[in-house]
């Protein structure tokens, strides 16, 4: 029960944090699972994103069923789950019962403004990370940087997605032959 | 019954919106039908999940649901579209670690590694375009960035790789409290 506790107060305090949903979560992830407790690797977090990518449902949920599964099965799952949506829903609950108002006030508005910019500089630390983790040697660098060229074409990140994964098989696949 | 339908429509959501939260738009779009909200509301609900905490699918899922149901419509819709997330995720958990040793597994991730890395990038730039760069872009000295907010970008930056064991949310409310007192 304890673990159980432990985990959804874990999670209570990644949805707390998380502004801007899905990839901003990554850099309060690292920090709680990765450096703080050691419950996932900078491996498993990168896996268990595309794999958030490919499955139905946020992302942000996704990642923590996985932590939950990984560390006390079905239960866990559903602690870590209604951990991590706990404050977005009170807050929600809150702003739509008494501030209506809310997204158009002008403090909200200066506020927000600066926290994007606060989350954009957490997330230069992420992808160096991300970046040093999938990126060993040069068939991975091409990868990357065909990833990246997506910026300018409009191609959904689940087919991303799905050719990296194929493209990771057959080079393998093909490495081998050659030896 | 409301809440069934709710819990129903969010399960719906949850089960077909792949890719994360903004792939949640075109059903909530669909909801209007329900009369649970109007367009126009619906795009204020957008603004405010992106201006709060918390997943924007969870929080647009919330805020749909009180306005159908009041608290127990905001609970119930919520825990309609993680259901879906949370039995798919717990299947694809046991298949994974029954394979992920298989050396076709291991490639896969392999190649999924950069690509995330990647990925992450997209989503970031679409960040930095709408906090750093200026909305209407000209070639002038001061047309392209937003001063004030590259400014604090550039320091930020410098500040998380210097700073390692601060939280996160220092650098959160950080950057609120920056916001206001200079009227980003």
């Amino acid at each position: 029960m304890r673990e159980l506790l432990f985990l959804f107060w874990t999670f209570f305090k990644i949805g707390a944090c998380t502004f801007g949903g899905g990839y901003a979560m990554l850099p309060i992830i690292q920090r709680e699972l990765v450096d703080k407790r050691g419950w996932l690797t900078n491996d498993e977090v990168v896996d268990y994103y595309a794999i958030g990518q490919l499955t139905p449902g946020v992302i942000a949920v996704n990642v923590s069923t996985f932590v939950g599964v990984k560390r006390k099965g079905v239960i866990g799952a559903v602690f870590s789950t209604l951990g991590m949506v706990t404050p977005p829903i009170i807050i929600i609950l809150l702003i739509a019962a008494l501030l209506t108002n809310f997204a158009h006030l002008e403090v909200v508005k200066h506020a927000f403004a600066g926290i994007r910019v606060a989350v954009l500089a957490m997330m230069t630390k992420t992808i160096v990370s991300m970046f040093k983790n999938g990126v060993k040697d040069w068939f991975t660098l091409v990868l990357f940087i065909l990833t990246v060229a997506t910026i300018f074409i409009d191609v959904s990140p689940v087919v991303v997605v799905l050719i990296a994964a194929a493209a990771g098989i057959f080079y393998k696949r093909w490495a081998v032959t050659k030896k | 019954m409301i809440y069934i339908t709710l819990f129903l429509e969010f399960f719906k959501t949850g089960l077909f919106a792949i890719g994360g939260g903004m792939a949640t738009l075109p059903f909530l779009y669909d909801l209007v039908k329900y009369g649970w909200y109007t367009m126009p509301e619906l795009m204020d609900m957008i603004a405010i999940a992106e201006s709060t905490p918390g997943p924007i699918g969870v929080n647009m899922a919330t805020y749909a649901g009180f306005n159908a149901g009041a608290i127990p419509g905001g609970i119930i819709a919520t825990l309609g579209l993680v259901t879906p997330s949370i039995i798919v995720i717990i299947v694809v958990y046991k298949i994974l670690e029954k394979f992920k040793n298989a050396p076709v597994v291991q490639s896969a991730f392999y190649g999924l590694r950069p690509a995330v890395a990647g990925l992450i990038i997209v989503a970031t730039s679409d960040l930095f375009k709408l906090t750093i760069l200026k909305q209407n872009l000209t070639w002038a000295w001061n047309g392209i960035f937003e001063l004030k907010a590259l400014l604090l970008f550039l320091v930020m930056t410098v500040l998380v790789f210097l700073f390692k064991k601060v939280h996160p949310i220092v650098f959160i409310l950080g950057g609120a409290v920056v916001g206001i007192l200079f009227g980003m």
